[in-house]
């Protein structure tokens, strides 16, 4: 270490230097920080304050820099030293600007700035800077999977852009559903009429496109390796297999529909009976003519039902919405009407939702003669050649029987997503436990027989397909990053990640194609994908301590980490997203980042200047997500949202990267109470990572057991779920948890040592 | 002249299809701004504004809903048209822009056409009262308009709301707001014969349209 020398810059601007007493703040950073060189000035964020900084690092031999002044997330153009390891001691909005103003306030204010610049100091003397990812590949090809709507816009949107396509296409020949249909709802003004669905223009575009290879008849065989390098087998319906490689991957294997026979209370399987993808084909069939029954019939009356087997709450069919089949039916019964305004068309419908323009499509359809009634359908019944729809009309409240030559089921749509990688974990596991135990009893786990074949075959350890989310719907970050699965570098697009309607899809379509491209631009610098984006950190793990356990193999939320074949971890930096979930499972602590591992954080926590148990000075720790808690911190400050000025927060990457040693550490050294803030947990998570939010409070679970051991009360630890905008709500948080502390008393830890 | 029209077409008996196109059809061909009725999106905000809304038997929504659903009888012998005070509350507000009150007054007439309106329902009474009074001469006579509302349950009813109102009356006539002798002779516009003329002209444009009975 001989060669490092640590720097500090303090600030005295944004009136810092009125409130603050910076002799002591030097005098902290010298003595204890260990500072060797201390610099005071007035506006460091000027062009002056920064040149004097870089003067250092260039001349003077500076290698590492600690900025007291504002947070981490304020002037960071300013403080910008991509070769030099900094610490921002956060004095502006996590001190100045929160603690209560006037001289009675002075000791504990000036006593959390010491704090925080002793915190920086300890910080700073454990970070390096990242020396670059090794696993950097420069593959900027993109594959495709699925040729419908919205396999075509990404596949076109890409190549357009100026990168390679691959597209890869199950059926021997493009389009997908859209391919069936006779009409697609109105995109454009005035939304008045169906229109044509433009597929087959989009098509040719696309054949002819030099930069877009098609695949037809093909499913992917094996998909491995990492953005900018993934290895594909391309395998053709007759078993030849081509191997390509590509850099990202997007997954746009589309929707199948919810399959009738499982609606015979609505009549699914009467001949007077069909879905709305069968209505599509009599009425392409009819090409514009009067539409008739598969059977020949024809027909004057026909009833839309909506939600059939949809938004279902009893568990027996789709719980979701499938969002586009209340346009569809109000398109199908236009082709009713157009072709002749004689035949009566009924829409029964609980709720109608028509998202975009589709109210003035509504309003099309109500012009045409097409009648509308809030009704609950309780069956369908065969009635002579046609059908009885016996529903309860929800404005008139009584019970009616309906009879129809053809019912139009509004069926939902069913996600492509593959195998269900949940349950084959489930299955495997069952399989080691009846292999060590006696003969095992049947398993209600379902057999590889029910699963669906996989879409994109994953060598990956964690399963060969993405993970979902609910209801089979593959998971992708629906309220941050929409396309952002929990596999690097691969995105899903259109109705396999939600459900939606074809102008949704082609929007989907476009945003997964960018994405793509930014994900092999990244991945050729070695860096990160979002959330952050450009880190070139990567987590580095001493292999020598590492127990095998596979809890970083198991809770990586982006299956980044395979085993090699002794069980050890593998780790595929261009996977990784840099959450630290990895750091925060390991037991024995081997994993680390060059700039945020176990000790940058754990010796800020032994820094403290420990003011003993008699003092009423207590001391709470709070881990807060860099993502939303923390803004949110910053946010209380500017809005001067004072909050208890005993309290000493540290940014983490995700709660998921918080090691349960730096909670026991903090007990163990006298602090009073640790606060953790993350983000939502659960099906609708907000957890920039997915899973870290989760993980860490499966993890909290277990802290009580360790407080006991500590004769330490359960309120010592405590987390919360914060949003970005909850900025008020966290100074109360706070203030709350300051009063606990008050009421039971400080830490018997103290002075121990 | 003759009575606001309760000519008695009795038009086709109500067992209409359900669900149908039919009442629909009939509604848009004779009822004043009918061609709305099919554009109602059944938000119901209509309904939660009429201040009489709680108090009828049908609320605008659901007259609404029952044309469409073809309830033909139970439409024009109701009573819910009558009850409306053309408040316009409903008109300001219903997000679809439908002419509610229009709709509700032409339902009304149309029922009445028919000789389906409720019998003894008081703004029915007071519409023909009304009518009758002001077509006669082309002059509201209020003394008679309000004698002939006294006085159309009976004598004794009638003595009876006389004698109340008769504090009210002196006041008016008092005030020089009530003439008494308009009670015998009444005065007539200028040129009763145009107003005769005008209205004849206005029953012709009216026949013109598709008779009641289809
Ligand atoms: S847990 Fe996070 S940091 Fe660790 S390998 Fe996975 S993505 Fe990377
Ligand atoms: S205009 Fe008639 S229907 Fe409309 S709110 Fe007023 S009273 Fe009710
Ligand atoms: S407010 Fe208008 S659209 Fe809404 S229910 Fe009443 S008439 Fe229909």
């Amino acid at each position: 270490m001989a060669d490092n020398k640590f720097a500090a810059y303090l600030c005295a601007g944004c009136g810092l230097g009125e409130v603050l007493d910076f002799e002591t703040l030097e005098k902290v950073a010298k003595r204890e920080g260990k500072m060797q060189v201390i610099k005071r000035h007035d506006f460091l964020c000027s062009a002056e304050g920064v040149q004097t900084i870089r003067d250092d690092i260039a001349n003077e031999g500076v290698t590492h820099v600690l900025i007291g002044a504002c947070s981490r997330r304020a002037k960071t153009d300013a403080f910008d030293f991509p070769q030099t390891p900094m610490a921002r001691a956060n004095l502006r909005e996590g001190v100045l600007w929160v603690v209560a103003p006037g001289t009675d306030h002075d000791e504990v204010r000036q006593e959390m700035a010491d704090d925080y610049i002793r915190m920086g100091c300890a910080e700073l003397k454990k970070m390096a800077v990242p020396a670059g990812n090794p696993d950097c590949a420069s593959n900027k090809r993109i594959l495709v999977v699925g040729g419908g709507m919205t396999g075509l816009t990404a596949a076109i949107e890409a190549a357009e852009t100026g990168y390679e396509v691959l597209l890869v296409e199950k059926q021997a020949q493009l389009g997908g559903w859209a391919a069936k249909l006779h009409k697609r709802v109105p995109f454009r003004e005035p939304y008045a009429e169906p229109q044509d669905t433009g597929l087959a223009e989009l098509i040719a575009r696309v054949e002819a496109h030099p930069k877009i290879g098609v695949h037809l008849a093909s499913t992917l065989a094996e998909t491995a390796g990492a953005p900018g390098r993934f290895a594909v087998k391309i395998a053709t319906e007759s078993g030849a297999v081509t191997q390509e490689t590509v850099g990202a991957i997007i997954q746009a294997s589309g929707f199948s529909t919810y399959d009738l026979a499982k609606l015979p209370e609505l009549g699914g399987g009467l001949p007077g009976v069909v879905d709305q993808a069968g209505l599509e084909q009599l009425a392409k069939a009819a090409d514009g003519g009067a539409i008739q029954r598969a059977d020949g019939q024809a027909v004057n009356s026909v009833v839309f039902v909506q939600c059939a087997g949809q938004r279902d709450e009893t568990g027996t069919h789709l719980p979701y919405c499938s969002g586009h089949c209340c346009a569809t039916s109000v398109k199908q019964a236009m082709y009713f009407k157009d072709a002749n305004p004689d035949v009566d068309t009924v829409v029964l419908y609980t709720d109608l939702r028509m998202p975009g323009m589709g109210e003035d499509f509504y309003r099309s359809a109500q012009t045409k003669g097409v009648i509308f009634t809030k009704g609950k359908v309780s069956t369908v019944t065969a009635a002579g050649s046609g059908c009885n729809v016996n529903f309860r009309d929800l404005i008139l409240n009584e019970e009616v029987t309906l009879g129809a030559d053809l019912v139009v089921l509004a069926t939902g749509q069913v996600p492509n997503s593959g195998v269900n990688i949940d349950l084959v974990v489930e299955l495997a596991t069952e399989e080691q436990a009846s292999g060590d135990q006696a003969p095992a009893e049947a398993t209600p786990v379902a057999t590889p027989v029910d699963l669906p074949p996989s879409i994109l075959n994953l060598t990956y350890r964690q399963g060969p397909d993405l993970p979902q989310l609910k209801a089979g719907l593959t998971d992708s970050h629906f309220i941050c990053f929409p396309y952002e699965t929990r596999r690097t570098g691969i995105y899903a697009a259109g109705p396999v990640r939600r459900p939606m309607d074809m102008l949704q899809a082609t929007d989907d379509a476009t945003g997964a194609a960018l994405k793509a491209i930014q994900a092999v631009e990244n991945a050729a610098l070695g860096r990160a994908a979002h959330p952050r984006s450009g880190d070139l950190s990567y987590p580095i793990v001493r292999l020598e301590g590492c127990t095998q356990c596979k809890r970083c193999t198991v809770e990586c939320p982006f299956g980044a980490i395979d085993e090699d074949e002794r069980r050890f971890p593998v780790f595929n930096e261009s996977r990784c997203r840099r959450c630290g979930t990895c750091m925060g499972a390991c037991p024995v602590r081997v994993i680390s980042f060059e700039n945020y591992s176990v000790d940058t954080v754990g010796s800020q926590i032994k820094s403290l200047d420990m003011p003993d148990e008699f003092s009423e000075r207590p001391r709470i720790l709070l881990l807060a997500c860099e993502n939303d808690a923390y803004p949110a911190l910053d946010m209380a400050g500017l809005s001067r949202t004072l909050y208890s000025a005993f309290v000493r927060a540290i940014p983490v990457r995700c709660l998921g990267s918080v090691n349960t040693i730096w909670i026991t550490d903090a007990l163990n050294s006298g602090w009073d109470g640790v606060m953790l803030m993350g983000c939502k947990r659960g099906d609708d998570y907000q957890c920039h990572f997915v899973k870290g939010s989760e993980l860490a409070h499966y993890r909290l679970s277990k802290i009580d057991d360790t407080l006991k051991q500590l004769s330490l009360e359960t309120e010592r630890v405590a987390s919360y779920e914060v949003a970005i905008t909850d900025s008020q709500r966290v100074a109360a948080l706070i203030n709350d948890y300051a009063e606990t502390i008050k009421r039971i008393g400080m830490s018997p830890m103290k002075g121990f040592n | 002249m003759q009575a606001l029209r309760t000519t008695g077409h009795q038009g086709i008996p109500a067992v209409a299809a359900r669900y149908r196109n039919n009442f629909l059809k009939e509604v848009e061909a004779h009822v004043e701004d009918g061609e709305w009725v099919k554009m109602c999106m059944q938000c119901g905000v209509c309904a939660g504004s009429c201040p009489f809304g709680p108090h009828w038997e049908h609320p605008p929504q659901e007259i609404f809903m029952m044309i469409r659903a073809g309830k033909r009888d139970e439409v024009l012998k109701s009573d819910a048209m009558w009850m409306c005070t053309s408040c316009y509350n409903c008109v300001v507000r219903c997000p679809r822009k439908l002419p509610i009150t229009q709709i509700m007054h032409g339902i009304a007439s149309y029922a009445q056409e028919l000789g389906l309106a409720p019998k003894n329902q008081p703004t029915r009474d007071f519409s023909i009262q009304f009518w009758n009074n002001c077509t006669k001469t082309g002059r509201v006579n209020e003394m008679k308009l309000t004698v002939g509302l006294y006085f159309k349950d009976g004598l004794v009813s009638g003595i009876k709301q006389v004698m109340n109102m008769l504090p009210v009356a002196i006041g008016l006539i008092k005030a020089g707001r009530l003439n008494p002798f308009e009670l015998i002779s009444g005065h007539s516009p200028k040129d009763q014969k145009g107003i005769a003329a005008m209205l004849k002209k206005a029953r012709a444009i009216e026949a013109q349209r598709a008779p009641a009975t289809h």
